[in-house]
């Protein structure tokens, strides 16, 4: 049950930011917010609706940059032709997320700054070191679900499919303060367990995301989403990668693959990245930038098995964002 | 009352030996109505009997049937309203929103009631300050639970150190409720309720609690008391520190034959453990009741599957007279086989009410449903089977243990005793307790499971003879109907051309199919009676006690009335679920339709005869002149009128009558309602994902009474049945033994883009058993597709999966691309 609260309706970004005491909380589209909500895991003394704010739900493309406005929902960028066209993995991203109903609801602002689903994390049943407690549950109990990176002090996995996606696309972020504004790039904003075990990214209390900007792609830019999860309908990634290639002639010139559900943060398979690097595509590359891909992970007693799937996942998207069909997949 | 129904009513008093459920089937099945309508004189009739279509065909069978009995219905082909595509009765008010569930019900100056809840898994309460709950504001009222319901309990309670509060024995187990004006009030004083716990050991694993030295559940021998659909183990069960068992068997088959000649005479043998994990219910609507307690009176609107046994378990402990508790259901968000009687939620919120002389509103929240109100008991089975080169089974040898947390009912040996002819067979069932929510009957209580490791087995054991597996099963099942759905089913599915040899894909994906079958139990109970009236107005009410919960009876009830009466459904107003009503069955073990609609039919029956007399007087015609069709009354000399013009001559305001229905025509005798499922399967051998691409299903349920719901009781069953081969886990925490996942998003249920094509078909299969002869579906559509879809997934990838769900975890540790997890179980 939802303790009792405030409700503001700002009407701009410094309205908004004028409310951010410390013990308000923004809400956008309200779907992560409403479960931690229900859970007690947030009991804030006021909401500060910023969805009456106007102007905050863009699509443009504006000198080298597509700026998206953080309103704009996730069914919106899913639809969007441009973004279907040039960033496909942003918007396959965003069509494989969640349900219907909560991309029409969801915004991408909010799904980058969602917290965790670990459901340790969720439940008002385990106080965490997340939560300020002295242990993650996660390490000798249920963690299936787990992080197979970057997961010795913490094994929550990054819940934001925008994230992956972005980060593949290497985007940034403009931040407002109450007195300046800033721009942070969207891999440097998550924080890993080690740098500060209780938060996802860096984003301060009194700090409200107003655009997000992703650099415009050249003309052989290719790229590709992948999620898998059990269940087609409404289920969380076992994996998901998002890659984005660059190809000079034959050659692929720049490769950035992300793998999200994998760690505590979006990760980079960067030896993977490396591997393909100065390339030809073919099924031969794309085998070893998969395997390279999983190097190095720490998988936790039941979640070995992400492995394979990691392994499966990458090869395909690389394959895919090439335009070259998976064999019999 | 008369015994006799009680008797059926009440299945395990008495005798309660077997598993949970399984023990009621068995007395149900055996009992019905022995006495009654004895003295009601007989007829001998010749009934329609058999299988319309099939090689046997349909023939006619010589029956007593008790004189006042209708005359048999004529085949569905010759009948304009049963056995057609009719829409739900209250379709129209579900999707609109206008049905009004008992979780919807508000009354003047209600109070609304939560659960505390216990923390540790196991643990003795010290004590209980509830004085911070009662000084709040708010607050009217707050009870603590002295007598928990709905688990087993301890049978000499001096094994137990004593103490004034149920000892703790899994976490989430209630211990008080606090009634306050508000529901957030009320969120807010639970949290006041201070509980002192002293801990004790526990134990969530079966593997765990089988060791000598495990912490006891309970420190000597426990038992269960049945629920009216089914539940309870005996009390001549032996249990060994947290063992309960061997089970007898009781399920029709019992142990027979020799089971070690049986495997010296095999050409082969299959031995294997399978293993099923905990499915909870998860109904849309969870448990609970709004309670108003008046000085005349207890009046209970409750989420339940039989409003007769919320209504006798509140008399039983307030000392009320049936006569002075009415419970109502009107509509209702599904239940599966978890809701039963008035329960924790029941009892409290019918003290809460009387301690506070207003309406008292106490439902589970979804984590309250997913720890406490019951769910499917988990399984390891080691099966032995084998046959012979010709395909005869020769022997099977069944051992089970399952958990059903404090509960019992672990019991999987129904198919294996139950579908194939064997002569040798030898069954254990034990229950192995733990530390976790009780078990409740759900939905085939296990079959699913048995099912899992029986049809596998066969399929395994064709393919060891070198034998199609739909050949094997004709040797061996000796039921027409199922021999039937076979040849249907695998044509429908097209089994020649798509069952190939295991791991045919080269590529990683690989598709496959299977088949498996399931078996249930007809079940009769006798507590089943209708009001028919026909008013002057010409309208016309069927009114009992019965509930509908989802399956439809409520369409069902209009169909039988308009046929007898020459009307169409919509013109039957339907009241039921409420026990003001004449008495209806439970819902659960699929015995609704096969025992509700031949009293309905009865009621109608009469109501008819009488109402004819009353026109023929009038119209001045032998009242056996007159017949009721297409919504007219006709004489045979010519005369017609609308039926609402011939009501008017009425010459009082209704006519009304009650039968009830009467027990089984012809000789007792265990009988069955079956089907056989064929899945198709794409399994991704790099990510291990199992898809479900199509199904075929093909049941039988006696007389189909309406195609349209039974078809979405298949589909539903087979949904839920892929919902528990591939995702639905409940899962606790090993170092807490706290539910990780007591919601509906981690806790996995199937969503629409992972449904398959679903292809039902039915047969219809007369027994001349009744005066509808109808019988029921929800259990058998839910038995045999998790089988199936393993098998599917073995023809699929050449590999089995002995455990479920069949997760990307076990699929690529099967393929062996990854090492087993240690502790996925």
């Amino acid at each position: 049950m939802i303790a009792p609260f405030e409700w503001s309706n700002a009407q701009s970004v410094q309205d908004a930011l004028s409310q951010l005491d410390g013990k308000a909380v923004v809400k956008a589209g309200g779907v992560d917010l409403m479960d931690r909500l229900k859970e007690g895991l947030d009991v804030p003394s006021r909401l500060v609706n910023i969805r009456t704010i106007s102007g905050l739900d863009y699509i443009k493309e504006d000198s080298g940059w597509l700026r998206i406005g953080p309103l704009v929902t996730l069914a919106t960028i899913a639809e969007h032709p441009v973004i279907r066209e040039h960033y496909t993995a942003l918007a396959d991203a965003a069509l494989h997320a969640a349900t219907p109903q909560i991309r029409n609801m969801a915004t991408v602002g909010g799904n980058l700054l969602q917290r965790p689903r670990c459901w340790y994390f969720r439940s008002d049943q385990f106080h965490c070191l997340r939560k300020g407690g002295d242990r993650c549950f996660a390490q000798d109990g249920e963690n299936e679900y787990h992080a197979v990176f970057d997961n010795e002090l913490c094994a929550i996995v990054h819940p934001s499919a925008a994230a992956c996606a972005l980060t593949a696309f290497d985007a940034k972020l403009q931040i407002q303060g109450k007195k300046a504004m800033r721009e942070a790039a969207l891999e440097n904003f998550f924080v890993r367990p080690e740098q500060d075990v209780t938060r996802e990214h860096s984003l301060a209390p009194d700090e409200i995301l107003t655009e997000i900007r992703v650099p415009a792609p050249s003309s052989t830019t290719r790229s590709a989403y992948s999620k898998i999860a059990q269940k087609e309908s409404f289920d969380w990634p076992l994996a998901e990668i998002a890659v984005v290639l660059e190809q000079r002639g034959e050659v692929i010139s720049k490769a950035s693959i992300v793998m999200g559900a994998a760690a505590p943060v979006p990760w980079r398979a960067k030896t993977a990245q490396e591997t393909l690097t100065g390339k030809r595509l073919s099924e031969e590359t794309a085998r070893v930038a998969a395997k390279a891909a999983i190097q190095g992970a720490t998988p936790l007693s039941e979640n070995a098995y992400k492995l394979p799937i990691f392994e499966a996942a990458v090869r395909r998207t690389i394959l895919a964002a090439g335009n070259m069909e998976a064999r019999n997949a | 009352m008369s015994p006799t129904a009680q008797d059926a009513q009440k299945p395990a008093t008495g005798e309660r030996e077997g598993t949970k459920n399984e023990a009621g089937t068995v007395r149900r099945r055996s009992n019905p109505g022995s006495s009654s309508g004895t003295n009601r004189g007989a007829r001998s009739e010749s009934l329609l009997f058999g299988i319309p279509g099939s090689p046997t065909g349909l023939t006619k069978v010589q029956r007593n049937v008790p004189a006042d009995e209708p005359p048999q219905l004529p085949q569905n082909s010759e009948l304009k309203v049963i056995g057609k595509r009719v829409s739900r009765y209250d379709g129209n008010y579900k999707v609109s929103g206008t049905a009004k569930y008992a979780s919807d019900v508000r009354l003047p100056g209600m109070l609304y009631a939560v659960f505390v809840n216990a923390g540790p898994p196991h643990a003795l309460i010290a004590s209980i300050d509830t004085s911070a709950a009662e000084h709040h504001p708010n607050v009217k009222a707050v009870h603590v639970i002295e007598h928990i319901r709905g688990q087993a309990e301890l049978q000499d309670r001096a094994k137990e150190q004593s103490s004034r509060y149920p000892i703790v024995r899994y976490a989430g187990q209630p211990i008080a409720a606090v009634a306050a004006t508000s529901l957030p009030a009320a969120i807010d004083a639970a949290r006041l309720v201070k509980v002192q716990y002293e801990t004790m050991p526990f134990v969530i694993s079966v593997e765990k609690a089988k060791e000598s030295n495990a912490p006891l559940v309970f420190p000597g021998p426990a038992a269960e008391e049945a629920t009216a659909g089914g539940g309870g183990g005996g009390d001549n069960v032996p249990q060994k520190g947290n063992v309960r068992g061997p089970s007898p068997g009781r399920h029709g088959g019992g142990a027979k034959g020799d089971v070690e000649q049986g495997f010296a005479q095999s050409d082969a043998i299959v031995e294997a453990e399978y293993r099923t994990q905990v499915q909870t219910h998860s109904a849309l609507e969870t448990h609970g009741v709004v309670a108003d307690w008046r000085a005349d009176g207890l009046t209970v609107y409750a989420s339940t599957q039989s409003t007769l046994s919320v209504r006798d378990e509140l008399a039983e402990i307030f000392n009320l007279p049936k006569s002075k508790v009415r419970v109502l259901t009107e509509y209702m968000g599904g239940g599966f086989g978890a809701k039963f009687g008035a329960g924790n939620t029941g009892a409290v919120a019918a003290q809460l009410s009387r301690k506070t002389g207003v309406p008292v509103r106490l439902f589970c929240d979804r984590k309250e449903e997913q720890w406490a109100t019951g769910n499917r008991p988990d399984s390891r089975q080691s099966v032995k089977m084998g046959a012979k080169k010709d395909g005869t089974l020769q022997a099977i040898r069944w051992i089970s243990h399952g958990t059903a947390g404090v509960g019992t009912g672990a019991g999987t040996s129904g198919p294996a005793q139950n579908l194939y002819r064997c002569a040798n067979v030898e069954t254990e069932d034990y229950d192995v307790f733990t530390n976790a929510g009780p078990g409740a009957a759900m939905r085939a209580p296990g079959h699913p499971q048995g099912a899992f490791g029986l049809e596998q087995t066969m399929d395994a054991l064709a393919e060891k003879i070198g034998m199609d597996v739909l050949e094997f099963m004709d040797k061996n099942d000796d039921s027409d109907a199922r021999r039937q759905e076979r040849l249907i089913g695998a044509e429908k599915f097209g089994w020649a051309q798509k069952r190939r040899k295991p791991n045919s894909d080269p590529g990683p994906i690989k598709r496959g199919v299977g088949v498996a079958q399931g078996v249930w139990y007809r079940i009769v109970n006798m507590d089943s009676a209708c009001e028919v009236r026909i008013h002057k107005d010409g309208s016309v009410e069927a009114l009992s006690a019965v509930q509908d919960i989802g399956g439809g009876i409520k369409t069902v009830v209009a169909q039988v009335v308009a046929e007898e009466l020459g009307l169409q459904p919509r013109d039957i107003t339907v009241r039921i679920g409420d026990t003001n009503s004449p008495p209806g069955p439970p819902s659960g073990g699929s015995m609704t339709t096969t025992s509700i609609t031949p009293a309905v039919r009865n009621a109608a029956y009469k109501a008819k005869e009488l109402f004819l007399t009353e026109i023929a007087e009038t119209w001045r015609v032998p009242a056996d002149a007159l017949s009721l069709s297409d919504g007219r009354v006709s004489s045979r000399e010519g005369k017609s009128a609308s039926f609402k013009q011939a009501a008017s001559a009425l010459p009082i305001e209704m006519v009304s009558a009650t039968a009830r229905r009467s027990p089984e025509y012809g000789q007792r005798q265990q009988m069955f309602l079956g089907g056989v499922q064929f899945a198709e399967v794409a399994v991704d051998t790099e990510t291990g994902i199992i898809r479900v691409e199509h199904v075929v299903a093909v049941h039988d349920c006696g007389r189909p009474m309406n195609l349209l719901s039974l078809e979405s009781q298949v589909n539903g069953g087979i949904l839920q049945g892929i919902s528990y081969a591939l995702y639905e886990d409940r899962r606790l925490d090993r170092n807490t033994g706290v539910m990780v996942n007591p919601n509906l998003e981690e806790y996995k249920i199937i969503g629409s883009k992972d449904i398959p094509q679903i292809e039902v078909h039915f047969i219809e299969d007369y027994l001349a058993r009744s005066s509808t002869d109808a019988g029921g579906i929800g259990e058998p559509a839910k038995i045999p597709i998790a089988a199936a879809v393993a098998n599917a997934v073995y023809n699929a990838t050449g590999v089995r999966m002995y455990e479920l769900p069949m997760t990307p975890a076990r699929v690529l540790a099967a393929l062996g691309k990854v090492k087993a997890a240690g502790g996925v179980a």
